[in-house]
């Protein structure tokens, strides 16, 4: 480690400032006035900005809304007086040091008048729910007659599960560097998304998309909760009005009252088994916390779409509106809480049956996608349960609760199924530059939150254009290049292996233009050809062969430069596809103090082929260790009567710290999938589903408890 | 957080006349006067570092140790005679905070360091009667969990975070203080208030007096003793419930008990009612038992923390047991 690696809060400009904000202390009301004099007087004080004088700017555009959106709200920032969340920014401070501009802001003084809200989730439901919407289609499916199919079923469940708020914290808190150049806006984000923050900034402050120039090189941790925010429409803001270059670096609670996180989530998971196993009603509806205009609908039931086979099928999302900052994307949004629920539903359905959870699971595998008909791409979760079972040790698992003890501890075993849906970006796209020397530069508007992308992309690039890794040189995160690929966690590689499979073929087809007569490859065809060695060589006869650098010289060039586009995902129209993970789970917990402590995990994946076999397992460890943190210690405390998040910070806001978490093991099927590009399905959110249920599965096995209120926390278990 | 100046005492004389000022205070390692500072819950305007001050660990003769307030947390969990001698100290030290902020944490520091009730903590948006004496309190119908079942008012519910301190209330260690007044003793038991109509006032201290020691009378018997926390996670967060106990057992009889309990009040609480109900009877898991429920007779759950007196009650068992049946 040498710290060399520049984050957005540490891009310098001369003459900057730094920021601090002032949030708003209740849920919705009126601000009446705000005392700056206190802060203006003090020390290192250079501005404040709040809605008596910020410039007009367009409200935040959300996700989907247009192309390049990627807000996670509607809202107008700090353009009226209007408080619309309990931790809303009312003011931005701008003074001559960090530790200054904090104070002065701790000086500010605001008057509001505050109005009825909705604050609570009890009574958001009372006001009365809406049907919830995904891309335009309301969120309510049945397939038959699921209530009457349950009801006569020979074994049912019928359970309501509940999860709680939780927040993001990545470990590089949200900032933004920030200076206007005359009217372009050069920005220094963490970000998750350039291309959509470039053109977003741009609209909303009504100046065109090129005079922005966002990048974003490096990123400490992104899961979702990176993308366009409001923080970096109020740095540039303040800097415009300043006339000076800003930055802005949320402080821990900052991202707390700001950028949001998963939503509250309340389901009811119903089952009807015949005594053979098999699934006659499969029901998963609920409510999940919502403000208007958000773009992130927390579809837990979406993990019931096609997980199994089932004779009828009920799905309903309703949407509880709450004046509460707007929820986030956050890894596997959705689908994390829901799996938790649905595979804690299955594992109550094999203890009513007395079967092995396993095997129920297989018995109700589908043939075919169960809601579109299509068939799958490669589903091959049948061969993880069966290696991860084996790796595990699930023959000694006892499945009679608690039964197996160790002194104070009660131990047991449990399981999940986790699946995430293959995602590829229509907009992906690259910029190929072929130098006279051999080496290629590849500019994309590709992510690196920490993932390993840019080493995965460098050798899946070498890999195609058969050249070394240190042969290219990766530019990405900059909205200046081309492309437009947020990194939507595990669509980014499957749209980036588009890209590079396009790229190689144009490679191959520009570079034969140049080819001269007299080379090996004189009068060869596009198919005739592989690039081999660094250079273009015939199939079947490798022995002839022209280097990349020969050609290009001998054609009189300095270089070669192609822009590939991975064109649109056709493939997921042809079939269902989906990543799957069968996850275990060892725990021990305390008979006297209900301490749980998780002894093994163990994810078994089938997500097509694996790029590379360090960073996915790093990938699936790290949603495995989030996944703990779901199960068993996350919460945010947001007090019901004021709205507001009461446990802003580290120490309160529990996240796994090292020694909760056991050494985890990771195997995967390793079979590609022959409908994506370069068979790679995509892993970065697989990891976090199915691993909660996993756990509350296992405690269910150590204790004879099941607890469907997450998080598992020891007072549930005395 | 505000400006203030800051200078290091070169010895106690010169910290008192420095910490006399208004608006001073004394800061050891900081760990938590700088976060409080941050929060502006803190807004001293002199600071006067008190870490040049007595840092040694020394013995007394006819045993015992004194502790120099600014010895750091890890240099006394890892003292060869604290942990031979109490390891129910050097037990509760380690399990309390992580080695980084032990490191810098003094014995001084983290017997003044403040609750950790995220009412007290939210000065912008919350109500405390600890940080604005009269306000009212968010926590008593708010988020409870974590807050005191023994000894608690209708102002506050807080309790006193130390694991430190929680041990050194089993050892009945003396704290030795120093003032403007001239030098005194308390005992650790009697440093700490509980909150009553004033939440705001935490410990018999005067404004600008300065811990210099702690000190541990000799316990021979200690050498049995133990430190049971239990919380969220395996490491790095506050106890929900914490025991500190000794045994001394002869002949199936308890002869002599120390029980303290963290994570229950407002300050480290010796649990007298099960040491006397212990003494001089059986020392079986029943009996254990019976005590803690006694010591627990007293005790009022709010809305989320009932689960405490069961949990307190069931590790005091535990931890007895242990000691009564293991040689440690
Ligand atoms: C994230 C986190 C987790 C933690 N977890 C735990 C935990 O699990 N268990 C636990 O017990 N603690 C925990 N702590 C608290 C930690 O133990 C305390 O912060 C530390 O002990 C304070 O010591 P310090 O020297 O840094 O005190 P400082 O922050 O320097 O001072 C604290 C107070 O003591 C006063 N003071 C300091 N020295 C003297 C003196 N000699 N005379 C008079 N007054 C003095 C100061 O004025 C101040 O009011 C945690 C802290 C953090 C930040």
């Amino acid at each position: 480690m040498r710290g060399a690696a520049p984050y957005a809060a540490e891009f310098a400009f001369d003459g900057m400032v730094y920021a601090a904000l002032v949030f708003s202390t209740i849920a919705k009301g009126r601000i009446v006035a705000i005392d700056t004099s206190a802060a203006e007087s003090a020390p290192g004080f250079v501005h404040v900005m709040s809605h008596y004088n910020a410039p007009r700017m367009k409200p935040m555009m959300p996700w989907a809304s247009s192309e390049k959106a990627a807000g996670n709200d509607a809202l107008p920032i700090m353009q009226d007086d209007r408080i619309r969340w309990n931790g809303q920014p009312i003011a931005v401070v701008l003074a001559e040091t960090q530790e200054q501009a904090d104070y002065a802001a701790s000086l500010v003084r605001a008057t509001c008048e505050a109005e009825p809200a909705t604050t609570s989730f009890a009574q958001a439901k009372a006001n009365g729910t809406e049907t919830a919407m995904l891309g335009g289609q309301p969120v309510h499916i049945e397939i038959g007659d699921a209530e009457a199919a349950l009801a006569t079923a020979a074994v049912s469940v019928d359970a309501t599960f509940h999860t709680p708020y939780q927040n993001h914290n990545a470990i590089e808190p949200h900032a933004v560097t920030v200076a206007w150049h005359g009217d372009e806006l050069e920005v220094h984000d963490a970000s998750q998304s350039v291309a959509h923050n470039a053109w977003s900034l741009a609209t909303m402050l009504g100046i065109d998309e090129h005079q922005v120039h966002v990048t974003s090189p490096y990123v400490g941790g992104a899961f979702g909760g990176k993308f366009m925010g409001t923080h970096q429409v109020l740095a540039a803001a303040a800097s415009r009005l300043a006339g000076r270059p800003v930055r802005l670096a949320l402080s821990r609670a900052g991202v707390y009252r700001l950028v949001g996180g998963r939503a509250l989530t309340e389901q009811r998971l119903a089952i009807g088994a015949a005594r053979d196993g098999r699934f006659v009603a499969l029901i998963h509806t609920g409510t999940s916390t919502h403000i208007p205009g958000s773009p992130h609908p927390e579809l837990a039931q979406f993990v019931s779409y096609s997980s199994y086979a089932t004779d009828t099928l009920k799905i309903d999302l309703q949407w509880a509106y709450l004046d509460m900052v707007a929820n986030a994307a956050m890894r596997a949004p959705g689908e994390a809480v829901g799996s938790f629920a649905l595979e804690s539903a299955v594992d109550e359905v094999a203890v009513a049956l007395g079967m092995d959870p396993i095997e129920l699971r297989i018995r109700n595998e589908p043939a075919t996608d169960p809601l579109s008909g299509l068939p799958f791409s490669s589903r091959n979760i049948v061969k993880a349960w069966r290696a991860g079972a084996k790796r595990f040790g699930w023959e000694r698992r006892n499945p009679t609760p608690r039964a197996v003890r160790e002194g104070d501890w009660l131990i047991g075993m449990g399981c999940g199924a986790g699946s995430h849906m293959y995602a590829r970006e229509p907009g992906g796209s690259a910029r190929l530059t072929l130098a006279g020397d051999g080496t290629v530069e590849v500019a994309i508007a590709a992510h690196d939150a920490g993932m390993g992308t840019a080493t995965v992309q460098t050798q899946i690039i070498a890999e195609q254009l058969a050249l070394r890794p240190e042969q290219i040189e990766l530019r990405l995160a900059d909205s200046a290049l081309p492309g437009l690929v947020p990194g939507v966690g595990s669509s980014q590689t499957t749209t980036a292996a588009a890209t590079t499979v396009a790229a190689k073929h144009e490679v191959v087809a520009e570079l034969l233009k140049l080819v001269r007569g007299d080379s090996p490859l004189a009068g060869l065809t596009a198919d005739d050809v592989t690039p081999r060695d660094g250079g273009l060589a015939k199939i079947d006869d490798p022995g002839r062969h022209e280097s990349y650098a020969s050609i290009l010289t001998r054609a009189g060039r300095d270089e070669l430069t192609i822009d590939a586009s991975g064109g649109n995902p056709t493939e997921s129209e042809q079939y269902s596809m989906y990543s799957y993970g069968a996850m275990f789970c060892e725990v021990r917990v305390n008979a006297i103090t209900g301490e749980t402590r998780v002894s093994r995990l163990l994810g078994s994946m089938d997500c097509g082929r694996v790029m590379n076999a360090r960073t996915a397992a790093g990938q699936f460890r790290g949603g495995m260790i989030m996944a703990m943190g779901l199960a068993l210690t996350e919460e945010t405390l947001y007090d019901e009567r004021t709205a507001r998040i009461m446990n802003p910070s580290l120490a309160e806001y529990h996240i796994p710290v090292h020694a909760d978490v056991p050494k985890i093991d990771v195997i995967w099927t390793g079979i590609p999938d022959p409908h994506a590009p370069l068979g790679a399905r995509g892993i970065g959110e697989l990891s976090m589903n199915g691993t909660a249920a996993a756990i509350a599965n296992a405690i269910y096995n150590a204790t004879g408890k099941r607890v469907r209120q997450l998080p598992i926390t020891l007072d549930k278990l005395l | 957080m505000k400006p203030f100046t800051y200078a290091r005492a070169g010895d106690v004389a010169e910290a008192l006349r420095a910490g006399a000022a208004p608006g001073a205070k004394y800061i050891g390692g900081g760990t938590n006067l700088v976060d409080l500072m941050r929060e502006t819950i803190e807004q001293p305007t002199a600071l006067v570092d008190v870490t040049g001050l007595s840092s040694d660990i020394k013995r007394l003769r006819g045993g015992g140790l004194l502790i120099g307030a600014a010895v750091r947390n890890t240099e006394l969990a890892t003292h060869r005679e604290v942990r031979t001698q109490s390891p129910v100290l050097s037990r509760a030290v380690v399990a309390g905070a992580s080695g980084q902020i032990r490191n810098m944490a003094t014995v001084g520091g983290n017997m003044l360091q403040r609750t950790r009730c995220a009412y007290f903590y939210d000065a912008g948006g919350s109500r405390c009667n600890k940080r604005n004496p009269g306000q009212g309190c968010d926590a008593i119908e708010g988020f409870n969990r974590t807050h005191a079942i023994l000894g608690a008012s209708s102002a506050c519910v807080a309790t006193h975070p130390s694991d430190m301190c929680v041990a050194l209330a089993a050892l009945d260690a003396v704290v030795h203080l120093d003032g403007p007044g001239g030098a005194r003793k308390v005992p650790l038991t009697e440093l700490h208030r509980l909150p009553g109509d004033h939440p705001e006032v935490e410990t018999v201290l005067d404004r600008s007096e300065l811990i210099t020691a702690v000190e541990l009378p000799p316990l021979p018997w200690a050498r049995r003793s133990t430190y049971r926390k239990v919380r969220d996670r395996a490491s790095y967060a506050f106890a929900l419930v914490s025991v500190a106990a000794a045994l001394d057992v002869r002949g199936g009889e308890v002869r002599n008990v120390r029980i303290a309990l963290g994570g229950v009040a407002h300050k480290p609480w010796r649990a007298h009612e099960a040491e006397t109900a212990l003494i001089g009877g059986p020392a079986t898991t029943r009996a254990f038992r019976a005590a803690a429920e006694a010591e627990l007779m007293a005790a009022k759950p709010l809305h989320d923390n009932g689960f405490k007196i069961e949990l307190a009650t069931r590790t005091i068992t535990a931890v007895l047991s242990e000691l009564a049946g293991g040689t440690r």
